[in-house]
């Protein structure tokens, strides 16, 4: 490394030495490194009573999450006598299907839209294509959640639900248009910005090459797209799902608004109901409840929600990071 | 950029597998289209419906009939405060570290480990970042908060700006390191051949070329602060109104609670306790426009081009 023996051989002189701004510099690294790290050890350290009190039984079912948080507010001042006791399953149920749903019905969406952006869009659509694409990603979860409960909430509720439908579930749960399913259509919108950048940079990553290659040789424009660039491009497409994944989980204002805010787990036995059937992710139980946060083993319940949040966001936010990594071994960077 | 192919090659002509695909592939960008603009033109409409000035500049009262009383000044202080202290905090910050992972990175592994930090601070929930900040402001740093007859709440202007500083960081860093790769190593090495220190080749020649870049990163995290509600409500107490935490000065400004225009849009909608939909559509309408207007500024930015010298 030439560069790195040339400034060597000239220290610098003054305070602002060169020895002296490096350590200067990996000192504010660190210091955030050390910052990352020690949020996640407390947010662990504050979850871990929780935890400890019901073992591996508190990602089970059993009971009313709502009546069970009540008792775990209520419960007495004195430490000997807190009460801990909580099946979340509702709650995490709730994040997987609103979760997945999004993921899954985005990533396809996404795939076509950054086909449609690098290979087959007029330059005069793709000038739209983009501020669209970008203001998306920009408007603010409360907004999306103001539209959905104002707009769409209401019209699923008058013209999708029929009445025998809330009839045949009205002892359980009331279905008020509140769902799953807006959460789900709402959530997708707000995901697809992020995966479409990841994937179109990495279909334009592709060597220009290999397409024309494949060109030649007669497969037409879908053909080539499909076959060359969309398979060269598939480690991005994992990270653009995993990526997206995380931040759905973390959705919490919008899906407080509009997924009815019920700690009630949607049955996938119920058939189509099931799509109308309210719940509560993670994310928004957290926000719902953040009032209570003084009360010690409510805070330390609510610490074991924002624990299981970070630990699957980290692992999915290092698994991204490890996908789009391995486009390199194709020589493709992107 | 499309690929240009024999003339004989068209749509008509393509099995139906094929058309099938570039069909969906229309109709997703279409529907893109579609959507960004449902969303504009109805937000538009409903801000034109309610606008209304005065509420930019009234203070926000409770009272029983929401709809009447009071605008929302004290949201818009708040969601101004908040950008401007996050940025303060998270552009030097994220500068410094993507300048010391992209100049420096040694150890190896420290630069992958901070690598990977940032990643994960990226993909963390903000509701979870904000329980974090309560932690950290109410066990250790509790001077810096709102305190009610004595109790910490860890809440204030502060505790909310720094953990929104997290939700920027990794823009500013990333858009930082962008911008410091694209530059050749040949700009480099001119320097030091010039008799220039690392240090001073990093501030004077590295740094001012990057500023696009760096401007880049610093408007996106600040679209999203901007457009942040959990931490607001954890961290900064939602209030109606501005509290000032002091005896009035500036530093009780920064120490008080408040809220801002996401919070007031939650709190106002039928989720909240509010109930005055048309105040929250207008300040939506006012929140959406904060945020494009952030967003033409990264566009600005990203368009800008960088000196003739680094090409």
């Amino acid at each position: 490394m030439p560069e790195e023996a040339i400034a060597a051989s000239r220290p610098g002189t003054g305070f602002w030495s060169d020895a002296r701004v490096e350590r200067l510099l990996g000192a504010v690294a660190c210091l955030v490194l050390l910052l990352i790290v020690g949020m996640i050890g407390f947010v662990f350290a504050k979850a871990w009573p929780s935890f400890a009190d019901n073992g591996l039984a508190w990602f089970t079912s059993g009971g009313d999450v709502d009546l069970q948080l009540e008792d775990i507010f209520a419960s007495p001042s004195n430490p000997a006598e807190y009460v801990y006791h909580l099946r979340a399953w509702p709650l995490l149920w709730g994040t997987f299907v609103v979760t997945a749903g999004a993921v899954l019905i985005g990533i396809v969406f996404a795939l076509f839209a950054a086909i449609f952006i690098v290979e087959f869009a007029p330059s005069q659509v793709n000038r739209v294509l983009e501020p669209v694409v970008r203001l998306l990603a920009a408007v603010p979860s409360v907004v999306y959640g103001l539209i959905g409960i104002l707009v769409i909430v209401p019209w699923v509720g008058e013209h999708l639900i029929s009445i025998e439908r809330k009839e045949s579930v009205a002892n359980l749960v009331q279905l008020d248009g509140a769902s799953i399913s807006v959460g789900i259509l709402i959530l997708t919108v707000m995901i697809v910005p992020i995966m479409i950048a990841i994937v179109v940079d990495a279909l334009r990553a592709v060597p220009r090459s290999w397409i024309e290659g494949a060109a030649a040789l007669g497969a037409n424009r879908w053909r080539v797209t499909w076959t060359i660039a969309v398979r060269t491009a598939r480690p991005a497409i994992v990270a653009a799902a995993v990526l997206a994944t995380a931040r759905a989980l973390g959705e919490a204002i919008m899906l407080s608004m509009v997924a009815g805010s019920a700690s009630f787990a949607p049955n996938p036995i119920d058939g189509i109901t099931f799509l109308f059937e309210p719940t509560r992710p993670l994310a928004s139980a957290l926000v719902e409840n953040v009032e209570g946060l003084s009360v010690v083993p409510f805070g330390e319940t609510l610490f074991a929600f924002a624990a299981v949040l970070l630990v699957s966001s980290m692992f999915l936010s290092l698994a991204g990071f490890v996908a789009k990594q391995s486009m390199r071994k194709y020589g493709v960077r992107p | 950029m499309s690929l240009r192919t024999s003339p004989l090659d068209s749509v008509r002509s393509w099995p139906l597998r094929d058309c099938l695909g570039y069909f969906a592939a229309w109709a997703a960008g279409m529907a893109l289209i579609a959507i960004a603009a449902a969303i504009l033109i109805y937000m538009a409409y409903r801000g034109a419906q309610y606008f209304d000035l005065g509420l930019l500049i009234e203070s926000p009262s409770s009272s029983l009939n929401q709809a009447k009383s009071g605008g929302f000044r004290d949201p818009l202080i708040g969601t101004a405060t908040l950008l401007v202290l996050s940025t303060l905090i998270a552009a030097p910050l994220g500068v410094t570290i993507a300048v010391w992972l992209t100049e420096y990175g040694r150890p190896a592994g420290l630069a992958r480990a901070v690598e990977s930090a940032i990643e994960v601070v990226a993909g963390t929930p903000s509701i979870v970042l904000a329980m974090f900040g309560l932690i950290l402001f109410q066990e250790w740093l509790g001077f810096l908060t709102f305190d009610a007859e004595g109790a910490v709440l860890g809440r204030s202007f502060i505790a909310a700006a720094s953990m929104m500083s997290l939700i920027a960081l990794p823009l500013v860093v990333g858009a930082t390191r962008e911008a410091l790769n694209s530059i050749p190593g040949h700009v480099r090495e001119a320097s030091y051949a010039l008799g220039k220190t690392k240090a001073a080749t990093i501030r004077r020649v590295l740094l001012p070329a990057a500023r696009p870049g760096i401007g880049t990163g610093a408007a996106l995290g600040m679209g999203r602060v901007a457009g942040d509600t959990a931490i607001v409500v954890v961290l900064l107490g939602a209030t109606l109104q501005i509290l000032n935490g002091g005896d009035g000065d500036v530093f009780g400004f920064f120490k008080g609670t408040g809220g801002t225009l996401t919070s007031y849009v939650y709190y106002n909608s039928p989720a909240g306790e509010g109930l005055a939909p048309e105040k929250a559509y207008f300040a939506a309408f006012v929140l959406l426009g904060v945020v494009i207007l952030l967003n033409f500024v990264v566009a600005r930015l990203a368009r800008r081009r960088e000196p003739a010298w680094i090409r």
